[in-house]
């Protein structure tokens, strides 16, 4: 740069390095300029952040339709330390209380649950999502929200659709098997060939999950829920997105 | 130093002195999110943006900052430039913005953003430090997409995510990963070295078609 040697002596712009300025000067120049950048960033947050959420509660919907194979209608449940509630706890923060989704087919009855989860994997931490009928204690399907695994390798936890696909009907707890190695039992997912780390962390999420949640998954779904009677879409989406920062 | 003209300052940015292929500045964003064309069509423009913004606020404010305090102001300029960008690509473009993560907070510690400030906007007219911003993130602009489309191209066999070479092609995976960026930017930097000395040999050849081979003789 043909600048660089100026700007290496020491000079600012249009000043000379002898002058002295006033401290009381800097920090006034550098407050007002902190306190402009604030107003700024506040102003441009409050445009972007509704939007950011818009697009947060799309993807969740998107995910739990996945996972449930696109039920009727779908609202939340909150985890609490005395079970699972379909109220939410008093005093709590609805946005990030933690909560599963239970969704329901035309007819009101109950398909399953939605339950999110997330370990670290490989690389960071793998978020996912997953359906489950504690019914019968099966899987419904699998979906990884969030992954920075390996491309080419432990990205396959979401690209390969033999992997995802797998996961649809097994039994907890599963069993990750090594390719070939199958017995046909109804627990076995076949793991990734080079991925071993990124698929044992998606089987482990699903294991701990329905381990913590189980037990209450089972009472909740015993007192055999019904869909709202009049099942508002305008309510369910607004119940996930409630639910969109959720663990 | 030399007096330039407006068109100097706007084309020496993208090409002569480009940032990364010339100055290597700003090498971060351009091996780290190179790995597909979209993203680094993201980066670039999220680049692009911070840079003319940060020039132009400091290039109009240069009289009101005290130099003893330049550099804190032009970083905190450009932190508010990169906040902004990293909320417009979250609430407009939330599948890019979470491919490029933390790479959007760090444009606030590109030395090339903070490079042109020091030494050219903080000195400069409005105009002229605008040229100087506009050419030079033009110029990061066509060094990201030239990797990126090497990258993507090798790396996943496609363009802007359109398969190229149907399934029987086996996709080169090292290049999306970290060492393809390095491997693209040393080929790209070895082709416009190799460019850059032929066209300086042609320049000399033409000015001089006698002296210049008798006088390589002797030395």
């Amino acid at each position: 740069m043909k600048e660089l040697p100026a700007a290496a002596a020491g000079n600012g712009p249009g000043e000379p390095a002898s002058h002295q300025v006033a401290s009381a000067r800097l920090i006034t120049t550098l407050a007002f300029a902190g306190a402009l950048a604030g107003l700024v960033i506040v102003l441009v947050f409050g445009w972007a952040e509704p939007r950011i959420q818009a697009h947060r509660a799309a993807a969740l919907r998107a995910a739990v339709n996945d996972v449930l194979s696109d039920p009727a209608s779908y609202r939340s449940v909150y985890v609490t330390e005395s079970g699972l509630s379909d109220a939410p706890p008093a005093g709590a923060d609805t946005v990030n209380a933690e909560k599963v989704f239970l969704g329901f087919d035309a007819a009101g009855a109950p398909v399953g649950y939605a339950i999110t989860g997330a370990e670290p994997g490989y690389q960071d931490l793998i978020q996912l999502i997953f359906g489950y009928d504690p019914s019968e204690g099966r899987l419904l399907g699998m979906k990884v929200l969030e992954s920075k695994e390996t491309p080419g390798l432990g990205d396959k936890i979401y690209k390969d659709m033999d992997f995802v696909t797998g996961f649809e009907g097994v039994e907890t707890p599963i069993v990750g098997m090594k390719q070939g190695a199958a017995t046909g039992a109804a627990n076995e997912v076949d793991m990734i060939t080079g991925a071993t780390i990124s698929s044992r962390t998606v089987i482990g999420i699903i294991n701990h999950r329905v381990e913590a949640l189980g037990s209450d998954l089972g009472e909740h779904a015993a007192t055999a829920p019904r869909a709202p009677a009049s099942p508002d879409p305008a309510i369910v989406d607004q119940a996930v997105q409630e639910g969109v920062e959720g663990p | 130093m030399r007096e330039t003209t407006p068109r100097e300052d706007l084309i020496r940015g993208i090409w002569k002195e480009n940032p990364v292929l010339v100055q290597l500045l700003g090498l971060c964003p351009a091996l780290a999110v190179t790995n597909t064309v979209p993203n680094a069509i993201a980066m670039g423009l999220a680049t692009f943006f911070v840079l003319t913004g940060s020039s132009l606020l400091v290039s109009l404010l240069k009289n009101w900052i005290p130099s003893e305090v330049r550099i804190s102001a032009y970083i905190l300029i450009i932190a508010t430039f990169v906040t902004i960008a990293d909320l417009v690509l979250a609430a407009v473009v939330p599948l890019i913005h979470k491919e490029l993560g933390a790479f959007i907070a760090l444009i606030v510690v590109n030395c090339m953003i903070l490079g042109r400030q020091e030494a050219f906007a903080s000195k400069r007219p409005v105009g002229r430090a605008l040229l100087d911003a506009v050419g030079t993130g033009t110029g990061f602009m066509i060094a990201m997409l030239m990797m990126g489309t090497f990258r993507e191209v090798l790396g996943s066999g496609s363009i802007m995510g359109y398969s190229l070479f149907g399934e029987h092609f086996e996709p080169w995976i090292v290049m999306i990963l970290p060492p393809g960026g390095f491997l693209t930017l040393g080929f790209i930097l070895l082709a416009f070295g190799w460019w850059k000395e032929r066209h300086s040999e042609a320049i000399r050849v033409r000015q001089w078609p006698h002296g210049v081979a008798s006088g390589e003789e002797v030395a």
